[in-house]
């Protein structure tokens, strides 16, 4: 009742790798400008927390740079890269836009959603593969393409595809 | 300044203002959503694009500022295009269920479309849906009508100081709300009721029960707190619809507080007493209005024939009207007796002789705002006085330093420069070292016996710097709250207050409780002063108490929850020969004590008035008429007095006491200087833990008591003992265990919730809620052990 506002402190669920991580980026601000470093903070969670922002880590986040939980819900919700549930190991992010579209996306979506049994926007039961459909990559010249991790793959058909997922672990 | 011409009117406007501003100023209509003067410029709704010469594209007025030679048009077809457009957007998502909605009749969208919007849809495509939040009790949502002018959000982060309400997701994703589940916790959240353009965030207690057309709209003041916010109050054929802000920037700006908001609920409540009821026996009979009153006064002249006048007291709300007030003090002092207090939660009286006339601000609640540092003792304004806190907000906003001595490590929605949590009893060692502080810094006299007040403490680092900031201040307050009013060490604190205003050069000043305990003051509902401060002497609320009274008149007020001694005081007018209640509800423990129950309005029942803690006498009428057979308190005592065959009771109307009073209390001009005594010694008796009375803010007076609403809000506390993890361990205590809270002879069983706001040596309970009646005192010491 008294204490209200405040909340029972969730910081431990950063790693110290993460905070020096984050430290990194909060230098680059004015010292009464922490939250500037949201975004990287954000990042740097999700990739400690296997790809995905859990309520309690962002809420983590928000107590490190002294911003009310709501203020980083709003950011974490605005850019489509921040996951909010659990994604597989691999997330295939797919590009639909116009450039892909013509050069036969919807082909190597339907063939990615024949071949790992789900639909865009799911994961697979063993937890290996999420797919997404994502907006332009900035890799027109190369359509149809997808990004898995922090890679591009291009110039897709579907053998191509075949091929770059029975590499994957 | 600079010219400008809209619509070919030419105009001066401020420099830096923004074109809507101006066309507001000069009552030129531009239509808008997210523009709000109070709030910071979003510029996301797009309505108020106009047409501004040399500008290529239409420009948001809430966003363009105003520059020397300016042509604005806000009706050409270039704006009414861009306006038409917008509304079109606005449109696409928004539902069309006027109908159903409470937001109909009084919506800006509603309004605009009406102007702006084409009669029929150009969109065949999905329109969206968003799910309903859970916002709490007070604030229902229609989310799918919401249009993203992010008011709501604004009003969190900058007026309430506690961002609660965010848009999260993006484009036509974008949806108000908190995200996770929780409720809307703030003391002014209701506010983003009035802020809504549209019918996404509407009251729940209103929820479907009427149309804004239907309702008969009258101007009031707010019942509960010292600012005395100045309200509508909107009735429909005799029954309280609702209440809503009026604005006025001196006090309450555009805003009310939720409890100024939501209380009314109890007025058609099923609590309220509609009939004069006398005690035949065991039994209670309902009667008319003559043979109450004539029961009434024949009860109390039995009493002043056998046991004198001074057996004779009266307890009446620090909420009461002046007129009542004055009525109450001029009835029980033509019966020759002084014995009226409305002090009801005061516990020390030792320096009562020195007090001021009247517990005043000792600035405007404007100049709070304005304030560059400002010391609270004792005072959780944010809860007490919402609107006051306001403005304290702003001023720590703006980088004043606002401080806080209390007992407890309160929840400020600003950062406090600097705190100091102690023991009651150690709040006046901390007020002696920031004084002694102040006068090493001023080279000045220590009063007599102040070294006494500091031992067994020294003047640490802390006291240095409120003192230091206090003195750098060029306009400071000391400002005296509810806890420490309600403190049995008033005495030391007001004398060290004075000291510490003095040297530093601050003003002292007061935030009581209650709606008028300026206007009770002034109209002399105190025992030692009559009306405009005349001395005389009468007993007061704890003397009263505790040495009994024979017969008791009790104005608006319930022993149990209104006093600070809830369980002696019941024991009081239990074993008073005969009690005459006049209250505008009825409970059973009532019954237990009383011998005539008088139904009287509440505040929007009556005209009267109410002297806020500036001092502006602020009067306002009756909304509606009384329920039942209620008669405004003010009447009753008059025929009361009539009854007695008392001369100067012939008044016809609250104009006739009003200016009655107001010349009886003649023009006052409240001391700024606070004399200096040292009070005599004063031991807590009994051992045990020092109890810290917290006081809720819903459940200040009956009225809120009985606001469903509210109750069932986070800020109505449960009835626990709150104290430290430390101390808890000691007593071998953990949280959610029973343990028994023990004063007198009286016991409470009261679960135990691990505070570490709480300082060591003490327990919090809070006052004025059930569970806790039982308790004798809300200051002392409370002996704690494992149930």
């Amino acid at each position: 009742m008294m204490q209200s506002g405040k909340r029972a402190s969730k910081l431990h669920l950063i790693t110290a790798a993460s905070l020096e991580e984050i430290d990194h980026w909060v230098a680059k601000y004015p010292a009464d400008r922490k939250q500037g470093a949201v975004m990287a903070a954000l990042r740097i969670v999700q990739d400690q927390n296997g790809g995905w922002l859990s309520n309690d880590l962002m809420d983590a986040v928000a107590e490190y740079l002294g911003m009310e939980p709501i203020e980083v819900y709003e950011v974490a919700t605005f850019y489509s890269m921040y996951e909010r549930d659990p994604v597989g190991r691999h997330k295939i992010c797919i590009c639909t836009n116009i450039s892909c579209m013509l050069c036969g996306s919807a082909e190597i979506v339907r063939h990615l959603e024949e071949r790992l049994g789900i639909k865009l926007g799911e994961t697979t039961e063993d937890g290996r593969f999420t797919l997404k459909e994502v907006e332009c990559l900035g890799a027109c010249v190369d359509a149809p393409m997808f990004q898995i991790g922090r890679n591009y793959y291009a110039k897709l058909t579907k053998e191509k595809v075949d091929e770059i997922l029975d590499a994957l672990d | 300044m600079v010219n400008i011409e809209i619509n070919g009117i030419p105009i001066q406007a401020r420099d830096g203002a923004m074109v809507i501003e101006a066309a507001d100023e000069a009552g030129i209509v531009i239509p808008r959503f997210c523009y709000h003067k109070k709030l910071s410029i979003a510029a996301n709704c797009r309505m108020c694009l106009v047409d501004v010469e040399k500008a290529p594209k239409p420009l948001p007025a809430c966003a363009t500022p105003v520059t020397d030679g300016m042509v604005v048009r806000t009706r050409s077809e270039k704006a009414l295009d861009a306006q038409k457009g917008v509304m079109e957007f606005l449109l696409i998502n928004h539902p069309l269920d006027c109908p159903i909605c409470d937001q109909g009749g009084e919506c800006e969208l509603q309004d605009l479309a009406m102007g702006f919007g084409k009669d029929a849809s150009r969109y065949t495509e999905a329109r969206r849906v968003v799910p309903e939040k859970n916002l709490g009790p007070l604030i229902a949502t229609d989310m799918t009508r919401c249009i993203h002018c992010t008011r709501c959000v604004r009003f969190g982060r900058e007026i309430a100081g506690i961002m609660e309400l965010g848009a999260t997701g993006r484009g036509e994703h974008t949806e108000i709300g908190t995200y996770v589940e929780r409720t809307v916790n703030s003391e002014m959240s209701g506010n983003v009721i009035d802020l809504c353009p549209v019918g996404a965030l509407t009251s729940r207690p209103y929820r479907y029960t009427g149309r804004p057309w239907e309702n008969r709209q009258s101007v009031s003041i707010a019942p509960h707190d010292c600012v005395g916010s100045n309200i509508y109050i909107e009735t429909r054929r005799g029954r309280l619809m609702r209440v809503l802000p009026q604005e006025n920037e001196a006090i309450n700006e555009t805003w009310i507080s939720d409890r100024d908001r939501f209380s009314y609920t109890a007025v058609q409540g099923e609590a309220r007493l509609a009939r004069p009821m006398i005690k035949q026996g065991e039994d209670w009979k309902e009667v008319d209005w003559h043979t109450a009153l004539e029961y009434a006064v024949e009860g109390i002249r039995r009493v002043r024939e056998q046991a004198g006048s001074e057996q004779i007291g009266a307890l009446v709300s620090p909420s009461s009207t002046l007129e009542e007030l004055y009525l109450a003090q001029k009835l029980l002092r033509a019966l020759g007796s002084d014995n009226i207090d409305h002090r009801l939660r005061q516990t020390d009286f030792r320096d009562q002789d020195l007090a001021p006339v009247a517990p005043l601000l000792g600035s405007t609640l404007a100049e709070l705002e304005a304030r560059d540092a400002v010391l609270l003792i004792g005072s959780f304004t944010r809860k007490d006085q919402p609107l006051a806190a306001h403005r304290l907000r702003k001023a720590a906003v703006r980088g004043a330093a606002i401080m806080s001595v209390s007992s407890l490590a309160y929840d400020f929605n600003f950062d406090l420069a600097a705190e100091i949590v102690a023991a009651p009893a150690g709040m006046v060692n901390e007020l002696a070292g920031i004084a002694s502080a102040l006068l090493e810094l001023s080279g000045g006299e220590a009063p007599e016996g102040l070294a006494s007040l500091l031992a067994p403490l020294a003047i640490s680092e802390a006291h240095r710097d409120i003192a230091a900031r206090l003195r750098e201040a060029e306009q400071g307050s000391v400002l005296l709250g509810v806890q420490a009013l309600g403190q049995a060490e008033l005495s030391e604190l007001r004398a060290l207050a004075g000291v510490i205003a003095r040297e530093s050069g601050a003003s002292l000043g007061y935030l009581p409780d209650g709606a008028n305990a300026v206007g009770a003051w002034l109209a002399g509902a105190v025992p030692h002063r009559r009306p405009g401060g005349d001395e005389t002497g009468g007993r007061d609320v704890d003397n009263m108490i505790n040495d009994g009274l024979r017969a008791c008149l009790l104005l608006g007020v319930e022993p149990e929850f209104d006093t600070a001694q809830p369980a002696r005081a019941l024991a009081t007018v239990e074993a008073a020969d005969f009690v005459v209640v006049m209250n505008p509800f009825v409970s059973e423990t009532m019954k237990t004590y009383a011998d005539v129950l008088l139904p009287v309005a509440t505040w929007a029942e009556t005209a009267g008035t109410y002297v806020n803690v500036e001092g502006a006498w602020q009067r306002f009428t009756a909304a509606m008429e009384p329920l039942g057979e209620a008669r405004p308190a003010w009447k009753v005592l008059r025929v009361l007095g009539n009854l007695f065959e008392l001369d100067g009771f012939e008044q016809t109307s609250t104009d006739e006491v009003h200016d009655e009073a107001r010349e009886a209390i003649g023009e006052v001009t409240p001391a700024t200087d606070s004399a200096w005594r040292l009070p005599a010694a004063r031991t807590v008796a009994g051992e045990g833990l020092q109890r810290i009375a917290f006081l809720p803010i819903y459940g200040v007076d009956g009225l809120v008591r009985r606001a469903a609403a509210l109750q069932a809000t986070a800020d109505a506390p449960p009835a626990a003992m709150y104290l430290n993890g430390a101390l808890a361990a000691e007593l071998g205590l953990s949280d959610g265990e029973s343990a028994v809270a023990r004063q007198d002879n009286n016991a409470v069983t009261l679960p135990v919730i691990i505070d570490e706001g709480v300082p060591d040596g003490c327990v919090l309970i809070p006052q004025a809620i059930k569970g806790v009646e039982m308790l004798a005192s809300a200051t002392g010491r409370v002996s704690v052990e494992r149930a």
